[in-house]
């Protein structure tokens, strides 16, 4: 099982610990995990991603057995498709994009132009809900949650598209699995890392009604606690403990 | 037997709370308790959850609707549960009424939630009440650093420290660092004031919260607690080990023997009696039924 949602870096409004690939991979391994997709949290902060994903390749060039990486592209930024095949030759495994912090509308058509051209290269394209929890947000983090609008958006964009979509809670992912056909449906994967297990038991909910194979392991870290997924899965109520997951290296096929 | 494990913030539905999947959600707590390991609840029940009125601001009859219910629960799940009685201190008389009430019913505690601000006047009377039953308060902790919230009044890790100061004779439990808001905010407020401790619930598991807790309060001021997300507390619970700052003993402290000691719940076996408290804490007392 891999982690489809850690970073490395550090983060512009907390203290996170040690947000290297060497711990990073330690963790990994103390979990029982076999590899993570990688993202460079702090190019989702740059203006030009252009230098975190540079730095991103160098950071896991030694780690390249377990951690791939997945660099951030920028739609609304001058040859981004550049980008997009430097990323194919490094051997990306996915493409990060946060369009609310670069202030890209649901329908923006430069967000669907990028889902395509993912879809084209065979990489998924991973949407972030929310890094921290509303509460404690820093005064100048104000670009406010991925919209669910904008995850129907992309997924209505085309045949090719693949969405990851990390760090959703039930509200966000059933009102947009019930609000696309199932072939749209299809194209989207959830993590499960902001997903509530018992009492309320989402998790095991989200199981019976959307499917687990619809949900892939993601942890988000370093900025939240790699056990939580794990914890959720083991409190499944027992008919479901054994359900199988989706499997992201085989999203295309 | 196996280690203990409190889990100093539980709550329970019942059938007046507008929900028809109420019995599934208990259900639901109870099952995954039995897989962590939990060898005792501390549970409130906060009026009727919003369906007579607000869940932070409930009504005099909801409140002794929901203390009622949890009481039953008591009755029926033996030593697995235990009570804090929720009380609403807008409602002076009928709130000490109601600690009277349930206290004589095996009530360990009070849950304060957030009718009132925390450090407003009319808390005092409760936690005189507290003082005289040597009975813990749980207060629900929520901020939003830049604005206020519907249907709850605020109050942050500093409000309540000025209520705890106000009360030293009180033990209050700062309610879910994790669900709570900025919790490096809190960390700050509380450090100093030795009859606060900290109960690790709530759905947010930040890394390093754990390393900045432990760092700021040390392992006898904090409680292991799960509130809405018991996967959350299983999380933190298997964090702890790898926090690099928590001996065995220290750990032992945070599952379950500060909980013993706060609330003055029975120690499980004649090995597992709780440490005594390093700073600020309250001499254990003696178990109650």
């Amino acid at each position: 099982m891999i982690d489809v949602n850690a970073l490395i870096g550090p983060y512009p409004y907390r203290f996170l610990p040690h947000p290297d690939p060497e711990v990073l991979e330690r963790v990994l391994e103390r979990e029982g995990l076999s590899g993570a997709w990688v993202g460079h949290l702090p190019s989702a902060f740059y203006r030009d991603p252009g230098a975190g994903n540079a730095q991103l390749y160098t950071a896991l060039a030694p780690h390249s057995a377990k951690l791939r990486p997945v660099p951030t592209i920028r739609p609304d930024w001058p040859d981004w498709e550049g980008t997009m095949r430097v990323a194919k030759d490094a051997g990306a495994a996915a493409v990060r994009a946060y369009p609310q912090h670069w202030q890209l509308g649901p329908a923006d058509e430069r967000m669907s132009a990028l889902a395509i051209a993912c879809g084209e290269a065979r990489l998924a394209l991973i949407l972030t809900v929310r890094f921290e929890d509303l509460r404690q947000r820093h005064a100048l983090d104000v670009a406010g949650d991925l919209q669910a609008a904008a995850v129907r958006s992309l997924a209505r964009a085309g045949d090719v598209v693949r969405l990851v979509v990390t760090a959703a809670g039930r509200e966000f992912i059933e009102e947009v699995h019930w609000g696309l056909t199932p072939d749209e449906q299809r194209r989207v994967v959830w993590d499960f890392s902001w997903v509530w297990g018992p009492p309320e038991d989402h998790l095991a909910k989200l199981f019976r009604t959307i499917g687990s194979e619809r949900f892939v392991f993601g942890t988000q870290w370093p900025l939240r606690l790699t056990q939580n997924p794990r914890a959720n899965l083991d409190l499944l109520p027992d008919d479901l403990r054994r359900k199988k997951l989706g499997d992201p290296e085989k999203i295309f096929d | 037997m196996t280690e203990p494990l409190i889990d100093a913030h539980a709550h329970f539905l019942h059938a007046a709370c507008g929900r028809s999947d109420w019995a599934d959600v208990n259900a639901a707590r109870l099952r995954a308790g039995a897989r962590i390991g939990i060898t005792c609840h501390v549970a409130s029940v906060l009026g009727t959850y919003g369906f007579s009125s607000p869940t932070y601001l409930p009504s005099p009859r909801d409140v002794v609707t929901g203390n009622d219910a949890m009481l039953a629960l008591c009755k029926s799940e033996g030593d697995l549960l235990r009570m804090l009685v929720t009380v609403n201190p807008n409602y002076t008389k009928h709130a000490l009424d109601e600690i009277e009430r349930c206290v004589t019913r095996g009530a360990v505690g009070i849950k304060l939630l957030a009718s009132r601000r925390a450090d407003d006047a009319l808390l005092d009377p409760i936690c005189e009440r507290a003082a005289k039953h040597r009975l813990p308060i749980l207060h629900h902790i929520w901020q939003h650093r830049r604005r206020e919230w519907p249907n709850q009044e605020i109050s942050d890790g500093a409000d309540l420290a000025r209520l705890a100061r106000r009360h030293p004779g009180v033990t209050f439990i700062l309610a879910h660092i994790g669900g709570g808001g900025d919790y490096q905010h809190t960390f700050a407020a509380i450090r100093d004031v030795r009859n606060i401790v900290a109960d690790l619930s709530g759905s947010g598991v930040d890394r390093g919260m754990l390393d900045e807790a432990v760092g700021a309060f040390t392992s006898q001021r904090l409680l292991w607690g799960t509130d809405l997300t018991m996967e959350t507390g299983l999380a933190k619970l298997r964090a702890l080990e790898n926090t690099g700052l928590s001996s065995a003993e220290d750990i032992r402290d945070i599952r379950w023997r500060n909980a013993s000691r706060v609330f003055g719940l029975k120690p499980r076996s004649e090995s597992s009696s709780p440490r005594a408290p390093r700073a600020g804490g309250r001499k254990p007392r003696a178990g109650r039924k």
